[in-house]
């Protein structure tokens, strides 16, 4: 192949962000719903815990 | 005289269907699935397509594989930005609560693609022009692009009340949204460097479908890819949104400070 490294090196970057952009969102996902439920469950119990006072 | 009004009112209670959280969240757990898998699939076989299968050109000879990520970055770099001023417009216009949150997602996505876009013009420019970059009415209308991206999310958190920050950035959005018919038009207005397109919506394409195929493929998997991150990221910072409020509940609020709240 002629201009190899041009190439791979265009292959690479586009490999590089589409990889930093889905595991970022796919990580912020994950921890926006493992906290979102913790604090729904605890908020839950906080008001199922109100009319017993 | 009555049928502006309405129509506008009605296009703002479509949009308000899914301004609720709730909905949106439901819908975008369905649809994620359905971007994330088929985006992956398809950018796979295009660009694996434009590497190994489909043949060089008989004047870029190989370089030209460098168009198979190089096309749909630029598409998705001005789709992504009209994306943003449509989102400014339902910001502005309805006041629509996701529009906002879906602006502050698309900006830094849609500046990564653009980065991707001109470092790969450059990678395929230093082999066939000579240079990594001249000041060409093409190349300087998608750099003033990468800049109104890094504009709007600077403007975004420029303010300490993010409603500020929002209707600056959504301005700056729909003012930007000028550059776009400059990106498309440049090549038939100037006479530029950069060759004219290839793909017109009125006319066949100029190109051999040897090329088309994984061009088409690739750029829809890129298209696709990008819907899927905006997704996971507007969803996220719903969910973010609805945390926050939570925290910030007088009920949470007494419970994490008892002493101040006795």
């Amino acid at each position: 192949m002629t201009h190899l490294p041009y190439i791979l090196a265009s292959y690479g970057l586009a490999a590089l962000i589409a990889l930093a952009l889905s595991i970022g969102a796919a990580l912020r996902l994950k921890q926006a719903r493992m906290r979102l439920a913790v604090l729904e469950r605890s908020s839950d119990r906080t008001t199922g815990a109100t009319p017993s006072l | 005289m009555s049928a502006t009004p309405t129509l506008v009112a009605r296009a703002g209670t479509w949009f308000h269907r899914y301004a609720n959280p709730g909905r949106f969240l439901r819908l975008g757990a369905r649809l994620q699935p359905w971007l994330t898998w088929p985006a992956l699939l398809l950018t796979l076989i295009g660009l694996g397509w434009g590497l190994f299968f489909s043949p060089a050109d008989w004047q870029q000879g190989d370089s030209v594989r460098i168009m198979y990520v190089h096309v749909p970055a630029a598409m998705l770099a001005s789709a992504g930005y009209a994306g943003l001023a449509v989102c400014a417009m339902l910001s502005l216009v309805w006041r629509h609560p996701l529009a906002d949150l879906a602006a502050v997602e698309i900006g830094p996505v849609g500046a990564c693609i653009t980065a991707l876009c001109l470092a790969t013009g450059s990678l395929w420019g230093k082999p066939m022009w000579g240079t990594w970059w001249v000041w060409d009415a093409r190349l300087t209308s998608v750099l003033v692009l990468f800049f109104l991206y890094l504009g709007h999310i600077a403007l975004i958190r420029a303010f300490d009340d993010p409603q500020r920050g929002y209707r600056a950035a959504a301005i700056l959005a729909l003012a930007g949204a000028v550059d776009l018919p400059v990106i498309k038009f440049s090549v038939q207005w100037w006479n530029t460097l950069h060759q004219p397109d290839s793909i017109t919506l009125t006319g066949a394409p100029t190109m051999s479908s040897s090329m088309l195929w994984p061009l088409a493929l690739s750029t829809l998997g890129f298209s696709l890819g990008f819907a899927a991150i905006v997704l996971a990221r507007t969803r996220a910072a719903v969910m973010e949104s609805r945390i926050r409020s939570l925290l910030s509940s007088p009920r949470r609020r007494a419970d994490a400070a008892p002493g101040e709240a006795a």
